[in-house]
């Protein structure tokens, strides 16, 4: 598929995801709004995760701890007051950065299996952090009091307006991971995912590329986490779940590794299967399951490589 | 005569109880071609393993245009003007043969901590890049994806991978592996056209490879440099027929 053909079908995309409050609201559906919002957030996540895990090859079993870093940058400050959202979304991410410095730091020395288990190791290490501290509510978690505040700008609480920013925020991640991957500094990141010996002998040491890349992942991930306490008015510690690392993880598997686009239509297809088969049964996830084996068994550059076909 | 732009003096590397280089002594000289040749498992990969800086020796030294590189990554060694070819193809299967190269010019030509503007669109990289695709005859190739290109065109690609840096000295392992005759004599002209150009060290099974290229050939046996000399010269040592030529060469 040739990029023009591509950019159209993206712009499709991106109207149709903007038609969706005045849509939702003509069939006085409000519910949609709130479901399509919480999957532009979580694409948004499954984005970062992407330009790790698909373009690096770092397999990140942690990624949700940026999720909960964000969460409780804007749920911290709002429990002490601060309501201002510019200082929350900054702390927010600039937080969630040097998380992922420090985890970076050290997991980014091994490789396989102990990557995996290292980032898996230090997400588990937030979460019971989280769910130790009774101040912001323990395992329960704490009600936020209000949404983060942009006086002047954008009221949070009028559910368009936040929906638009969310989806502003996600073709803003979208085009800059875009720029990003293409770039020089993207070339030598897929190239030691590609080849790491070969890069190593035309001059790179990809440990100080990987870090930038993870830290990047992480600073845009912690944004979400500050979407997602926003969108839900909640803050707990199951932010930081594994199982919502492993979630990240299956959108970014499911939509494609290694496309930009791929993490958006993972994270629709996941969140939007999730919601119509748990309308259906109570037993979803015995249905869910085999359709994820299946699409990773026979769509290996996932929905992406279905819709965006490259012609070689 | 030409000054030795790599020295290597004791370098000594041991694998449990086998000692796979045995107080290695070396001298390559600027702008010749210098083969080493050995039987199986006499520490050839193991040696190139050391000079590119994948390997660190239990002790010896590795002087590269006069200074010491012992302890310096391969990443670093490749960035002083060290550049390899691996035996085993290694190029980016995903990645086009231009893009390919680029990679290699990019990694020569200012810092890659940049995020913005797109590395293909960068006119520099790509012309250097192509430039070096025509030297190695792979000029038409340039858009074809690394992982459909023939064996031989792969092979020529790992040369040009090595070129890009424009190094000051290129250590070829088994440039003509998994060859055919006919692909053997294209690689054998194409390295050629780098002789005297480039200083070359040549790692060769390929005794009519290194026989046509080889200014100077070192003979290396259980790990240590039996004979260094001339053609001629080795053909000549006794102890490298005892050792090693023999068969291949008396007949």
């Amino acid at each position: 598929m040739s990029s023009r053909k591509r950019a159209i079908v993206l712009a499709i995309g991106l109207l149709l995801l903007a038609a969706v409050p005045p849509v939702a609201a003509l069939f006085n559906q409000p519910f949609y709004l709130d479901l399509f919002r919480r999957i532009m957030v979580f694409a948004i996540a499954a984005a970062s995760l992407n330009l790790i895990l698909g373009y690096g090859g770092m397999i990140s079993f942690g990624h949700a701890a940026y999720l909960g870093v964000g969460g409780y940058a804007v749920g911290v400050l709002a429990h002490y007051g601060v309501y201002n959202g510019v200082l929350q979304w900054a702390l927010a991410i600039g937080a969630s950065a040097l998380v992922a410095l420090v985890i970076g730091a050290v997991s980014l020395r091994t490789s396989g299996v102990y990557f995996i288990m290292i980032t898996l190791a230090f997400t588990q290490m937030l979460y019971y952090l989280g769910i130790s501290i009774e101040e912001f509510g323990g395992d329960d978690g704490m009600r936020l009091a209000s949404k983060s505040r942009f006086v002047g700008f954008v009221d949070l609480n009028d559910a368009n307006a936040f929906y638009y920013l969310v989806l502003a925020i996600l073709v803003l991640v979208l085009f800059l991971g875009h720029r990003l991957v293409n770039s020089r500094f993207g070339m030598v990141i897929r190239a030691a995912r590609s080849n790491e010996a070969r890069t190593r002998a035309i001059g790179f040491s990809p440990y100080p590329y990987r870090l930038a890349a993870f830290v990047i992942a992480g600073a845009v991930c912690g944004l979400a986490g500050a979407l997602l306490v926003n969108h839900t008015d909640y803050l707990t510690p199951e932010f930081m779940n594994w199982t919502r690392s492993g979630e990240l993880m299956f959108m970014v598997i499911l939509g494609g590794m290694g496309s930009v686009a791929g993490p958006v239509l993972g994270a629709f297809a996941l969140l939007l299967l999730e919601d119509l088969l748990s309308g259906w049964t109570q037993h979803w996830q015995l249905v869910l399951g085999p359709l994820l084996v299946l699409s990773v068994l026979f769509f290996r550059r996932g929905l992406a490589g279905v819709i965006f076909r490259k012609n070689e | 005569m030409n000054r030795n732009i790599l020295e290597v003096r004791g370098l000594t590397k041991s694998f449990g109880a086998l000692l796979a280089s045995d107080n290695v002594e070396l001298q390559v000289r600027e702008g010749e071609t210098h083969a080493i040749i050995g039987p199986n498992g006499a520490g050839k990969t193991t040696l190139i393993g050391q000079l590119a800086g994948e390997l660190r020796p239990d002790r010896g030294e590795v002087r590269f245009a006069g200074e010491d590189i012992t302890a310096l990554s391969a990443s670093e060694r490749a960035r002083k003007g060290l550049a390899r070819s691996f035996q085993i193809t290694s190029i980016y299967a995903d990645f086009s043969a231009l893009e390919n190269v680029m990679l290699a010019v990019q990694a020569h030509a200012g810092h890659s901590f940049r995020f913005w503007r797109a590395a293909r669109e960068e006119r520099a990289l790509r012309s250097a890049a192509q430039g070096v695709l025509e030297e190695v005859g792979l000029g038409a190739r340039a858009d074809t994806p690394g992982a459909t290109l023939a064996h031989g065109e792969q092979r020529a690609l790992e040369i040009a991978m090595a070129l890009a840096g424009r190094p000051r000295l290129m250590l070829l392992d088994e440039p003509v592996a998994g060859m055919g005759a006919e692909e053997t004599q294209r690689m054998i002209a194409l390295l050629a056209t780098l002789k005297g150009g480039k200083t070359i060290i040549l790692v060769e099974h390929d005794m009519d490879v290194v026989f046509s290229l080889a200014d100077r050939i070192s003979v290396l046996v259980y790990g240590r440099i039996i004979a260094s000399g001339t053609p001629a010269e080795i053909r000549a040592n006794p102890e490298v027929r005892r050792a090693y030529l023999g068969e291949e060469v008396a007949a």
